[in-house]
């Protein structure tokens, strides 16, 4: 038994102040980002999530090249991105996926061209490893209260905007006719869509923050139909991702082909997809039936 | 002569006055001088073809579009708030939508209010009530987008009455119903007008599943309109003015055919109602 324990659980994982940490930080980030997802997948705009967590490639390593920490680096591109898409027009369905395409094109030049000259001058290559790829066992200490303060913005943006937000979601025209202001509620939402996926890329990266974003809540929708019930099913999905990734990854330092362990974000977005192919085949059996 | 109204209720009594309405659009004009009057309880349909400022119309009624001249009043109001209802053309919802009937009738009730619901008895109640008005308890746990037309219809009719507007705006709600739902949601509007004295404008492009129970019509062409009951507006001299040109209406069992005269064929396709027979059933 004891054996059996051992293999799944490394021993040092819970003493561990690195994996303590991950844990803390990678929790609040799931949950942020799974309450936030919800409306990104229902608003249609996984697209803009991804471009926001592209571009933010060039705020982590503009970061890293000026020396602040990354998580702001992140935050505060990802916000001006959004901005900039809300001027060209992201709140006209047709305008979104232009909005959305010039922002990614701009970010990732801005990105190619920060991650080369932080290789050039630093001569490291672990910065854009990190900044694209995320790695959660080596985050600071000093990110936990911006982190958490952060996370909490964004779901104080979700749940004050709920009624409007779920409303011109599900149908502009019928918000506009109540008097809900959709362009205010869909620029509030643009801000709580760059802090979830400035925090979410700080812990899986990058290029991988959307997987946070989209796939917990893409398998909620499969599985409830209410809208409160899909963001806590969504929660608890991508906590779930975020802490069995941690775990996995800890363990796989005693894996082949190089004991050096794997990736965290690899688990956690295998995880996210495993997650929603199960929902899609539970959800298939129950239609049939 | 771009008015023709002529049987105005008195003005005092009106749920909708829309006086003198001009909506110009870049450089277009959508609207041309539009006035009618809706009384309390009354069903009004608004025919038209399609692009004949059906929709522009509705967009100043709820406050949406500002007119270019011209004001609208909503039971004596010059802002329409909550007394209207809408319920918008198109509605296409992903069926994956985690959205049921239920949730989007609450969200006529307080979606625009800031923070979210508390599940409260009252609320459900009224909710329920809503939902057997409408006659969707059936179906008002299901997912919106897996609903049928006519379903979706009856819920989106739900959602606007919850918050017992004084007047219901209904873009184009029969035109993607087979005509057994179109009859029973044309039913249900007039059951509802007359027993919660509801006033409804109903736009519709074609009018004579609507004649059973249309107390008036307004009808839209090329931006003006005329307004009065079904035997004072539509009828060839009426529409031949509204259009400017010759215009045959012909009464056949019961339904009307408006038929666009010879000669004119290039305005007449270009504005669908009186282009050839086309009010056909």
């Amino acid at each position: 038994m004891h054996q059996v324990l051992r293999a799944i659980v490394e021993p040092g994982f819970f003493s561990s102040s690195p994996v303590e940490l991950a844990a803390v930080v990678g929790g609040v980030v799931a949950l942020v980002a799974a309450a936030v997802g919800l409306f990104t997948v229902l608003r249609g705009q996984a697209f803009a999530g991804e471009a926001l967590g592209d571009i933010g490639a060039a705020g982590g390593s503009s970061a890293y090249l000026i020396g602040i920490a990354p998580l702001w680096g992140f935050v505060g591109i990802a916000v001006a991105a959004a901005g900039v898409m809300e001027m060209i027009g992201i709140q006209r369905a047709r305008g979104r996926d232009l909005a959305t395409g010039i922002v990614l094109g701009a970010g990732f030049g801005l990105a190619a061209l920060f991650l080369y000259l932080g290789t050039t001058f630093d001569n490291t290559t672990g910065a854009t490893v990190t900044i694209l790829f995320g790695s959660i066992f080596a985050l600071d200490r000093a990110i936990l209260p911006p982190a958490l303060a952060l996370g909490a913005l964004a779901v104080a943006i979700i749940v004050a905007c709920y009624r409007p937000l779920l409303l011109s979601s599900v149908s502009p025209d019928l918000a506009a006719a109540r008097g809900v202001r959709i362009r205010w509620i869909g620029s509030l939402y643009l801000i709580a869509m760059a802090v979830a996926v400035a925090l979410s890329a700080v812990t899986i990266g990058a290029i991988l923050s959307t997987a946070l974003l989209i796939g917990p809540a893409a398998t909620a929708l499969q599985l409830t139909s209410r809208p409160g019930r899909a963001i806590a099913v969504a929660g608890l999905t991508g906590l779930g991702a975020m802490w069995l990734g941690l775990l996995l990854a800890y363990d796989s330092y005693d894996w082949p082909p190089l004991h050096r362990g794997w990736p965290v974000s690899f688990f956690v977005v295998t995880l996210v997809l495993i997650a929603y192919l199960a929902a899609r085949v539970m959800t298939r059996r129950r239609a049939r039936r | 002569m771009s008015q023709i109204d002529l049987t105005a209720p008195e003005v005092g009594d009106a749920t909708l006055a829309a006086e003198g309405i001009t909506v110009r659009l870049s450089g277009r004009t959508i609207l041309d001088d539009v006035s009618f009057i809706i009384a309390r309880g009354e069903f009004t349909g608004l025919i038209g073809a399609n692009g004949a400022g059906k929709t522009t119309l509705f967009r100043v009624i709820l406050g949406l579009q500002a007119p270019t001249h011209g004001q609208v009043r909503i039971d004596g109001n010059s802002r329409a708030g909550q007394q209207v209802g809408y319920v918008p053309q198109k509605f296409l919802l992903d069926p994956d939508m985690p959205v049921r009937g239920r949730d989007l009738v609450g969200l006529g009730l307080d979606g625009h209010r800031f923070g979210v619901a508390l599940p409260s008895r009252s609320r459900r109640r009224l909710v329920d009530e809503m939902l057997e008005a409408v006659d969707a308890q059936r179906f008002g746990d299901a997912r919106v987008g897996q609903l049928s037309g006519g379903e979706q219809q009856r819920i989106l009719i739900a959602h606007a009455l919850i918050s017992a507007p004084k007047l219901l705006l209904l873009d184009e709600p029969l035109a993607n119903l087979d005509l057994r739902s179109a009859q029973e949601i044309v039913t249900l509007l007039a059951r509802i007008a007359r027993e919660q004295q509801i006033s409804i404008l109903i736009s519709a492009h074609e009018m004579n599943p609507l004649l059973p129970v249309m107390d008036r019509v307004v009808y839209l062409a090329a931006g003006r309109a005329a307004s009065g009951t079904a035997e004072e507006v539509v009828r060839s001299d009426v529409l031949s003015a509204l259009y400017g040109h010759h215009v045959d209406v012909l009464r056949v069992h019961g339904r009307i055919i408006v038929v666009a005269g010879t000669g004119h064929d290039e305005h007449a396709a270009s504005d669908g109602s009186a282009g050839g027979a086309v009010e056909i059933v």
